[in-house]
């Protein structure tokens, strides 16, 4: 097992408590329905269709508008500006135009005095519609041709060809379900008129620049007068990236219409109903290998649902495609991609953000194969890692530099004893009929940065006050990641302070403009160096005037323990700081991150998208119940590649976190729809996430011993998406215990989520009749 | 064969929720299409509590689109109004005044150092409303309103023998006269418990790292507090049973349970009993509530003969037990509840006597003290008393109110019918007896008179060994914790000596509109020696005894699988076959795990 190295650093790499650590165990941290409200507030509900797809014909809000307490209604026609919330294509109207795409899109918001008022009042609403037939599934979509986005093709060498000449071909097809984001902070924005005409935005947002932009857009005012602040978010994990703008247009409009501060806070069961989720992808595959399992050749269709508008599919489906290599060097390949329409809430962005459905399906063909092959799924996957040249080129062209995996692979399956409970787990099996054991290893490879280039750079502001004490600000959110106390130990140790004399602000449109979302998992990495340049413009002109004082080489003063020192010369920082301000010299300033190194062609779909890869692999050994179908994690091993990192405690959660999820994901969150189009799982009564009973007594994490290449923030690398893949492990173990009720070589067709119903047709699949 | 009618549903099942409207289309919904919502269904539907006593749950609240009565665009004759309590502003000017009975008062309990009294807050309004909007204690937070995911809860400290007692509730669905004569402690109040403003549980999360985005930390932090003031030294598998009410998407649990494990080894720190307990006191001293406030009232007898007359007087008021169904009414269907009738100060109500021949649970004893009371009795139940719900919910449920709602998906009905449950029904002063399986005439439609109300669950106390059934109680659910069956079995054998069925009770929830027994199956086994060909035979008839709907929690023809493979396993389970439950599995043996991090 390896240990960090002891730190070189008085900050970074320690393991800090979360900095609102203790406002939340007291209940002191406020989220944005805590803040006090204004007087005079109104409420805000949503009225809604409910029809999958068809014409609104009659809308009467006489009796809403009636009724007393209500302050305005607000339709589609009263939309004087933009009409659209979509972040890359205008096709997300705020408000349902005529049209309805999808059961339970907004057709007009009211507010009233309070929510109950407001909740109370869209009920009297009268609607009809013309209905039109509906696509609510992966299969009628593709039936019918319907895409938000064009089909994409992507290839290397020539898959047809290869596929003819390998030894050995399995064609399958493979499904894998979406996923609710379920982040325990619902929706919420409240908007404050202000007295210029501009508007105050409190909003529980992953990016408060495009909530600035898009209500700016919807309001017909120009960006400087929308000021979008937030301080943290109740959880984010992609569904508040685009999924907060409809609500932060609605409530700003409300304001503006009535002047009068408005907060629009989704119920659960409306936040669920109205808001997009991870894709479900469907699969086919035509996959040729030889003895070893070793793929000749791949021809993969992702067919994935991407509900009524394309929000955020195109960039989703792409790190789809970029990911279907996982861990693995995938020859001649091809692969077809449909980005399908559906009469359904329009998919978004979820940790991992399409690259756990790239890396499902690969896994699904290696664990295929194995079967085929009678032989255990470690040895296909390791026969088909990435090597040395030719073997490091992804299938987009990018060199992967440091491939660390087969080391990983190795050390964690030494550690996790894999070969003894292989053996133990195969004699268990043999002597009970109805509990099977399954393990599973698998491995993951994540790229690191927003795949559109542009979007990697980042702002921060730094003020340093008479007193020494320093207020950063950054275009990060803090939504549980950790991303501020990450922030604010970079800047320490930049400055040489003691930790609680750096505080990081709100997150504010107002300090920082323009900024990318607090996605991809890069965060920490933008915004810290962002951070880390501001500080380090400080220090430098700091050095400088010290260098001045005692007559010493700038290069020789060091920072540290809140003091400033060169040889015998010694001032502390609060002192050098008055001297700065009484010399006139700035102590603010501001600074700039752009990730160096990536390109990506969109036309040839060829290039460096990724700064860097995080590695990971994971050993899980599940049981299941074959009389019941249930299932349950009995054990899991973790040896993770954060690279040097920035704060263990914080990155040992976000593996921990993101691996629950994933395990969510993949077993028990199932989202079903009923036949009308409306989602009958809506609410955490019907919507299963973990609990902690689903959390095993083993549960393991290792940081692999493995310093970023790229120089990156102090040699760290990205943890917020990687991990929730190590969950694939909880999945394929399953499927491995499944294997154990089959005949030699058969496949066992498991579909995900792997939910009792899933495991009992799979078994009756394969034909199993436990303890008959 | 059973058909299901699920027309009744309706109004409950269209889960509309809160602030939004799903506006009916002119094309009106297919039966088949209402048919598929039917089993949708929050526990709620099982461990309810409301519609307790009525005869089918009324259409008191407005369908969810109101047609226009001439034409689809015409208005509603009359402005529209909502009730007067909605209008704060104007709430004191509309008081009832000159009509106050003796027994009128405010609601009181004690919060934060003082005896507070409500007296302008509607009774339908919620204690997590009351925190949030009247005191602006935001600690507590809204994360689902229906007792799902725990972000709301509190802890309600009360006086039992002596001695103050604090359990976790849900803040959500608890509604305000519900704390009456109680004392109230929120995760801002167990701060100051400490020195340095935390708590133990609170300083164990800091430490280990158990917040992320921390929204969900607040109720946590009172489940754990919950625990280690009830069982100080709790160990992993007691804190992951307190835990079962909390939903966390961040931590991924780990931090949260070995911070529960630590602070529960940390000397307890609880508030000083003797104010509050005086205070109890003090408060007990008050008349029986009678509240009124914006045009609704709420009634609380003390005494099983005022609770008869007053019901049979008002047969339309909605009776109040835990309030966790009757809750969501208020949070989920903005019902409006004009005329309640608390039952939690009935002494006749709260007690479990145990005679010779029957445990009786009172109506308002709550599913925390009536499991504890079953499972001493029938160990076999032990899974469905920790699988059922979570603790903040079984600490306001009750028993009675579960059975009396009579949902198919109740977890609780199988099992006490396949124990030969009966009901004790009360209407002014007369009683009556019934089996449980009798009570249940259609979807949440049973067998109660107007103002007929059940008073007590009467089970079967256990036989000696030698004359036991064999008793089991599966639950087959897509989570393994706080989740509702997808099919639950129960069933109670009774053999000879020779291993003759001499008697077979199975029942099933989730296979039909109500609990059901399975009769085809249960004749297939009387008579019959106990052997796997007998059970097959069974599980071949439950096709017959059963035609379950598909929906969110399974397709029909998985729910029949499911039925079969669950008396398969009873037929196993009686064999001694080891293993056949997953949490009897540990991991394979490991060499001692290595440090981490």
């Amino acid at each position: 097992m390896s240990t960090p190295p002891p730190p070189a650093h008085d900050h970074v790499g320690l393991p800090y408590a979360h900095d609102s650590a203790r406002l939340h165990v007291t209940g002191r941290a406020r989220y944005t329905d805590d803040l006090p409200e204004l007087p005079g507030t109104l409420h805000a509900a949503l009225g809604c269709a409910e029809v999958a797809h068809g014409r609104l014909s009659a809308l009467d809000l006489d009796t809403v508008r009636q009724l007393p307490g209500v302050r305005a209604v607000l339709t589609a026609a009263d939309l004087c500006h933009g009409t659209s919330c979509g972040p890359i294509e205008p096709d997300d109207p705020i408000l349902c135009a005529g049209e309805v795409s999808f059961f339970g899109q907004p057709l007009f918001a009211v507010a009233a005095d309070s929510v109950e008022i407001a909740r109370r009042a869209v009920r009297l609403a009268w609607a009809e519609y013309e209905t039109q037939p509906a696509h609510l599934d992966i299969a009628s979509a593709r039936a019918a041709a319907d895409y938000v986005l064009p089909p994409v093709e992507m290839q290397r060498g020539d898959a047809a060809a290869a596929l003819q000449q390998a030894p050995h071909r399995l064609q399958g097809q493979l499904s894998v379900g979406g996923q609710e984001h379920f982040y325990l902070e619902g929706q919420v924005s409240y908007a404050v008129p202000r007295d210029d005409g501009g508007l105050q935005l409190y909003c529980s947002t992953q990016h408060p620049s495009e909530m600035q932009q898009l209500v700016a857009e919807a309001l017909g005012l120009p960006a400087h007068a929308v000021t979008v602040e937030c301080r943290r978010i109740g959880g984010g994990f992609g569904g508040k990236e685009t999924q907060s703008a409809q609500w932060a247009c609605l409530a700003a409009l409300l304001a503006q219409r009535t002047g009068r501060p408005v907060k629009l806070r989704l119920d659960r069961d409306v936040d669920i109903a109205v808001t997009g989720k991870r894709h479900d992808f469907a699969y086919d595959y035509d996959a040729g290998f030889d003895d070893s399992g070793r793929l000749h050749g791949l021809e993969l269709t992702l067919a994935a649902r991407c509900g009524h508008s394309a929000d955020l599919s195109g960039p989703v489906n792409d790190r789809a495609l970029f990911h279907v290599d996982n861990a693995y060097y995938l020859d001649a390949v091809t692969l077809h991609n449909l980005r399908l329409r559906t009469h359904t809430v329009s998919n978004t962005a979820f940790r991992g953000f399409g690259g756990p459905q790239g890396m499902f399906a690969i896994e699904s063909v290696l664990d295929d194969i194995a079967r085929t092959l009678q032989c255990d799924p470690l040895v296909v996957r390791r026969a088909n890692f990435y090597g040395a040249a030719p073997r490091d080129t992804t299938h987009y062209g990018m060199t992967v530099a440091d491939n660390v995996l087969p080391e990983l692979v190795d050390q964690l399956e030494r550690d996790s004893h894999y070969p003894e409970r292989r053996h133990a787990i195969a004699a268990f099996n043999a002597a009970s009929p109805v509990l099977k054991r399954g393990l599973a290893l698998t491995p993951v490879k994540f790229g690191i940065a927003f795949t559109a280039t542009h979007y990697n750079q980042a702002g921060a502001l730094a003020h340093v006050y008479l007193d020494g004490s320093v207020l950063v600000s950054h275009g990060g959110i803090e939504m549980g990641q950790g991303l501020h106390i990450k922030v604010q130990q970079v800047v320490a140790e930049e400055l040489g302070l003691p930790l609680e004399r750096v505080r990081i602000g709100a997150t504010d449109t107002a300090k920082v403009p323009n900024t990318s979302a607090s996605a991809a998992s890069s965060s920490a990495d933008l915004n810290g160096q962002a951070a880390r340049q501001a500080a380090g413009a400080i220090r430098t002109r700091l050095a400088a005037l010290f260098a001045v004082l005692y007559g010493c080489h700038a290069a020789t003063v060091e920072f540290k323990g809140g003091q400033v020192c060169s040889g015998e010369h010694r001032l502390d920082f609060s002192e050098l700081v008055t001297l700065a301000y009484r010399r006139r010299l700035p102590l603010w300033e501001a600074g700039f991150y752009r990730t160096p190194k990536i390109h990506y062609d969109a036309d040839t779909r060829q290039g460096r998208p990724f700064y860097y890869f995080a590695y990971g692999a994971a050993v899980s050994e599940v049981a299941v119940d074959t009389l019941s179908g249930a299932t349950r994690l009995l054990a899991v091993d973790i040896l993770h590649d954060v690279g040097r990192s920035l704060n263990p405690a914080i990155d040992r959660g976000q593996i921990e976190g993101g691996f629950v999820q994933g395990m969510g994901w993949l077993t028990s969150e199932e989202l079903c729809w009923q036949p009308d189009g409306r989602l009958a799982t809506h609410a955490p009564s019907t919507y299963k996430i973990p609990t902690a009973y689903d959390v095993p007594e083993h549960f393991t994490v290792t940081l692999f011993d493995n310093a970023n290449i790229e120089e990156g923030l102090h040699h760290s690398k990205a943890v917020g998406e990687p991990p929730l893949m190590l969950a694939l492990s909880v999945f394929f173990a399953i499927r491995d215990a499944l294997g154990y009720c089959a005949a030699p070589g058969q496949r066992v067709p498991l579909a995900a989520p792997a939910t009792p119903q899933a495991v009992l047709d799979a078994l009756d699949a394969i034909g199993y009749r436990p303890g008959a | 064969m059973k058909r299901l009618t699920y027309l009744g549903c309706a109004a409950l099942s269209v889960a509309v929720a809160g602030g939004v409207l799903y506006v009916h289309g002119v094309a009106p919904a297919t039966l088949a299409m209402a048919l598929a919502l039917l089993l949708v269904p929050c526990w709620w539907c099982c461990s309810s509590f409301a519609g307790y006593g009525a005869r089918r749950l009324p259409r008191r609240c407005p369908p969810l689109t109101r047609r226009p009565a001439a034409g689809p665009a015409a208005p509603q004759a009359g402005k529209p109004r909502l009730p007067d309590y909605l209008y704060r502003n104007r709430a004191a000017a509309r008081q009832p005044s000159g009509q106050h009975s003796m027994e009128q008062r405010p609601i009181q309990f004690y919060y934060q150092g003082d005896i507070v009294r409500v007296q302008q807050q509607p009774p339908t309004r919620t204690v997590l409303q009351f925190l949030r909007d009247e005191r602006h204690a935001t600690g507590s937070k809204e994360g689902c309103a229906e007792g799902d995911c725990g972000a709301c809860t509190v802890a309600v400290g009360e006086l039992r023998h002596g001695k103050l007692v604090w359990r976790n509730v849900n803040a959500c669905l608890m509604l305000l006269p519900a704390l009456d004569g109680k004392a109230l402690l929120t995760v801002e109040d167990v701060a100051a418990l400490a020195p340095h403003g935390l708590h133990p549980v609170q300083r164990a999360l800091v430490e280990q790292h158990g917040s992320q985005c921390g929204f969900c930390t607040p109720g946590f932090v009172m489940s754990l507090f919950a625990l280690a003031s009830q069982h100080p030294g709790a160990g992993r598998a007691e804190v992951i049973d307190a835990l079962s009410g909390n939903l966390c998407r961040c931590t991924g649990y780990r931090p949260i349970i070995d911070a529960g494990v630590a602070a529960c080894a940390a000397p307890p720190c609880l508030p000083d009993p003797e104010p509050i307990a005086a205070a109890l006191h003090t408060m007990s001293e008050a008349p029986a509530l009678d509240y009124r406030a914006g045009g609704a009232r709420l009634r609380s007898p003390r005494t099983l003969a005022e609770l008869a007359e007053l019901y049979a007087a008002v047969p339309e008021a909605r009776l109040l037990a835990g309030g966790t169904d009757l809750g969501l009414w208020v949070t989920k269907q903005l019902h409006e509840l004009p005329e309640l009738i608390a039952l939690a100060h009935v002494d006749e109500l709260k007690t479990i006597e145990h005679d010779p021949e029957w445990l009786r649970i009172g109506a308002a004893v709550t599913l925390t003290d009536a499991f504890a009371a079953l499972v001493a009795e029938y160990p076999e139940l032990a899974e469905l008393a920790r699988r059922f719900a979570s603790p903040p919910i079984r600490n306001a449920a009750t028993l009675a109110g579960n059975v009396a709602n009579g949902s198919p998906i109740g977890d609780s009905m199988p099992a006490l019918i396949a124990l030969g449950a009966r009901l004790r029904l009360h209407r002014l002063g007369a009683e009556r007896e019934l089996a449980l399986e009798d009570f249940y005439l259609g979807y949440q439609h049973n067998a109660l008179a107007s103002g007929e109300f059940v008073r007590a669950v009467l089970v079967p106390r256990r036989r000696p060994s030698n004359a036991a059934p064999f008793i089991r109680a599966y639950k087959a659910s897509k989570r393994y914790e706080q989740d509702i069956a997808t099919v639950f079995l129960a069933l109670a054998i009774t053999r000879d000596d020779s291993d003759v069925v001499q008697d077979a009770r199975l029942a099933l929830g989730g296979m039909a509109a109500v609990p059901s027994r399975a009769p085809q199956a249960e004749a297939a086994l009387i008579g019959r020696p106990w052997n796997a060909v007998a059970v097959e035979a069974a599980m071949n008839e439950l096709q017959h005894d059963f035609s379950p709907l598909s929906d969110l929690r399974g397709r029909a023809d998985h729910r029949q699988r499911l039925a079969r493979r669950l008396l398969w396993r009873a037929w196993l389970d009686s064999q001694g076959m080891t293993p056949l439950q997953l949490d009897e599995l540990e991991p394979i043996a490991l060499p001692a795990p290595e440090e981490t991090l």
